[in-house]
């Protein structure tokens, strides 16, 4: 199952056991939820495409008692109504979930308007708020349910690329995949599939992130005694550098970052065409890591 | 209006010129702008006291144009939601009651707006939520003719009366700020051809202001345009824009308190 699918199944899951849960669509995913509509009248909307008042909108639904799950597309949910997330939610310190599909350039064809690898880094600039790049469809599943009433704001970033199996992941929690002695490896999401081909044969730390705010300090500091790091972000590179280098601060590190470059990606095709574009491969991360291990 | 609510209305005008004098900041006309129509909801339209400020069926009111915020501290003040003696703290560093208005400081407030086009579309959520819930609560919501360039303002009013949120009222602070910039024009027909019920009053007549929004017609939201004077009630801040955003001097502050009305 698609992480996209799975979306609609937790959604209606949990609707089963919690009335208070307020799903409004941006006029996609309308054909998926046709039977969440027919079980749960008022709470399900296709709320239209008016991304900046649906925002504000949701937000007066939370002050109501409701819990919004607002989705749409990565650059109108997160860039668009930028502001409405930051004031309405954070600063007003308001409950809700906002589930986006387009994960950087998963809609390679559609061009760079409806690309958003910016969306984990603006949004860990909101005091607050929760930022979670789920690896698989399973992974959504365990941590939407953790999360999605804990009365802070959280974003899901589902993205059609998904790592080959489920983790037992836990909500603001990083994971130790593997212990080694030579460099530390840190996957984002689903960047953990070619991060874990790029690492086969190598002494090898592997930490797996799919919460990346709040940030798991601890889970690094305990596991990074080389100082050699490589930073594996499936959105914009050297995203996470910061919360990586405040978590050693005082340390002597080294840190490579491996991401999406600051760019318009003007070409179209697939986005495994702008992966090879830009190095977001297993054989780039593996060149990459072996430089670092060879200093 | 009754020889005691003229009373209070002028104490509260000192009170606002006072209040922006000794923190040198505030939008002061505006604030004196929606006094008549915050003063009207809150003595006679609003289901909310400060005992009952928390309370899931509370009637709701949203300053959306956050920047009158110690309009809104006068009336909240008046009414016993915060002590008269905070007034003059507005816009200290560790005060409560800032420039803009913040729902985790101040009982009574409802949202933290300042951002123009923000508590209009909370509002919305809010009167969506307590119809959802069927609640008996009402939801009031106030911009100024100046937000209404924002676009947010018509998405809401879209949104409103697509999901005939009869349980919702929107004031229209119209006193022509935006007049300099971008003209916003027969408000009260635009709202009519949104599908919203509305009514055009002026926004200083304590009688039409509390007839526009005792008004509940049944299937769809209701707009109140009132026609405003910025700056009502002390003569030379009104009509004026240079008081928009400016505090009086110590050495005006005795003349402007003499001319509240």
């Amino acid at each position: 199952m698609s992480m996209r699918k799975q979306f609609v199944t937790t959604v209606e899951s949990v609707l089963a056991g919690d009335e208070r849960l307020m799903l409004l669509l941006g006029d996609i995913g309308v054909f998926g939820f046709n039977k969440t509509f027919q079980t749960y009248p008022g709470h399900v909307y296709n709320i239209g495409i008016l991304e900046q008042s649906t925002i504000g909108l949701a937000a007066g639904l939370a002050m109501t008692g409701f819990i919004p799950v607002v989705h749409t597309i990565a650059p109108f949910l997160v860039e668009r109504a930028y502001e409405q997330l930051k004031l309405d939610f954070g600063y007003q310190q308001l409950g809700g979930n906002f589930v986006s599909v387009g994960a950087s350039y998963d809609y390679a064809a559609l061009g760079c308007t409806h690309h958003c690898p910016g969306d984990v880094g603006i949004l860990k600039n909101i005091p607050g708020m929760e930022v979670i790049l789920p690896g698989t469809a399973q992974e959504f599943d365990t941590l939407f349910k953790a999360a999605y009433a804990d009365g802070k704001p959280t974003y899901f970033r589902i993205s059609e690329r998904e790592n080959t199996e489920s983790r037992a992941v836990v909500f603001g929690q990083a994971e130790v995949v593997k212990k080694g002695n030579q460099a530390t490896v840190i996957a984002i999401g689903p960047s953990l599939k070619p991060v874990l081909e790029a690492c086969e044969g190598l002494d090898v730390t592997i930490l797996y992130y799919t919460t990346v705010a709040p940030f798991d300090q601890q889970t690094l500091q305990e596991n990074c005694s080389s100082g050699k790091i490589v930073l594996v972000e499936p959105n914009y590179v050297g995203t996470l550098a910061h919360e990586v280098t405040q978590s050693l601060a005082g340390e002597k590190i080294m840190l490579g970052s491996i991401g999406v470059p600051r760019e318009f990606l003007t070409n179209y095709g697939k986005a495994e065409d702008h992966d090879k574009t830009i190095g977001l491969t297993v054989e780039n991360i593996r060149h990459r890591l072996e430089k670092l291990l060879a200093r | 209006m009754t020889t005691t609510e003229l009373t209070t209305l002028k104490k509260l005008k000192q009170e606002i010129i006072k209040a922006g004098a000794a923190a040198c900041e505030g939008h002061l006309p505006s604030a004196l702008s929606i006094l008549d129509i915050l003063w009207v909801l809150y003595d006679r339209v609003l289901n909310v006291t400060p005992l009952t400020v928390a309370d899931h069926d509370r009637d709701r009111f949203f300053l959306s144009k956050g920047h009158a915020s110690i309009g809104l501290y006068a009336v909240l003040a008046k009414k016993g939601f915060i002590p008269f003696e905070k007034l003059p703290t507005f816009c200290g560093f560790t005060s409560s009651l800032g420039g803009h208005p913040d729902r985790n400081k101040v009982p009574g407030v409802e949202a933290s707006t300042g951002s123009l086009g923000h508590g209009f579309p909370m509002a919305v959520g809010a009167a969506l939520g307590l119809k959802v819930a069927k609640s008996p609560a009402k939801v009031f919501a106030l911009i100024g003719d100046g937000e209404a360039n924002e676009g947010t303002v018509w998405e809401s009013a879209l949104l409103a009366a697509h999901h005939k949120l009869d349980n919702l009222t929107l004031v229209v602070d119209y006193n022509h700020s935006t007049d300099r910039a971008l003209l916003v024009g027969d408000l009260a027909a635009k709202f009519k051809a949104f599908d919203w019920d509305m009514s055009a009053i002026d926004g200083h007549d304590h009688e039409a202001i509390f007839s526009a929004l005792s008004n509940r017609p049944k299937g769809k939201p209701l707009a109140v345009i009132a026609t405003t004077v910025k700056g009502h009630g002390i003569k030379s801040m009104e009509h004026n824009p240079e008081w928009h955003h400016k505090a009086p001097k110590p050495e005006e502050l005795a003349q402007l308190l003499e001319e509240a009305i």
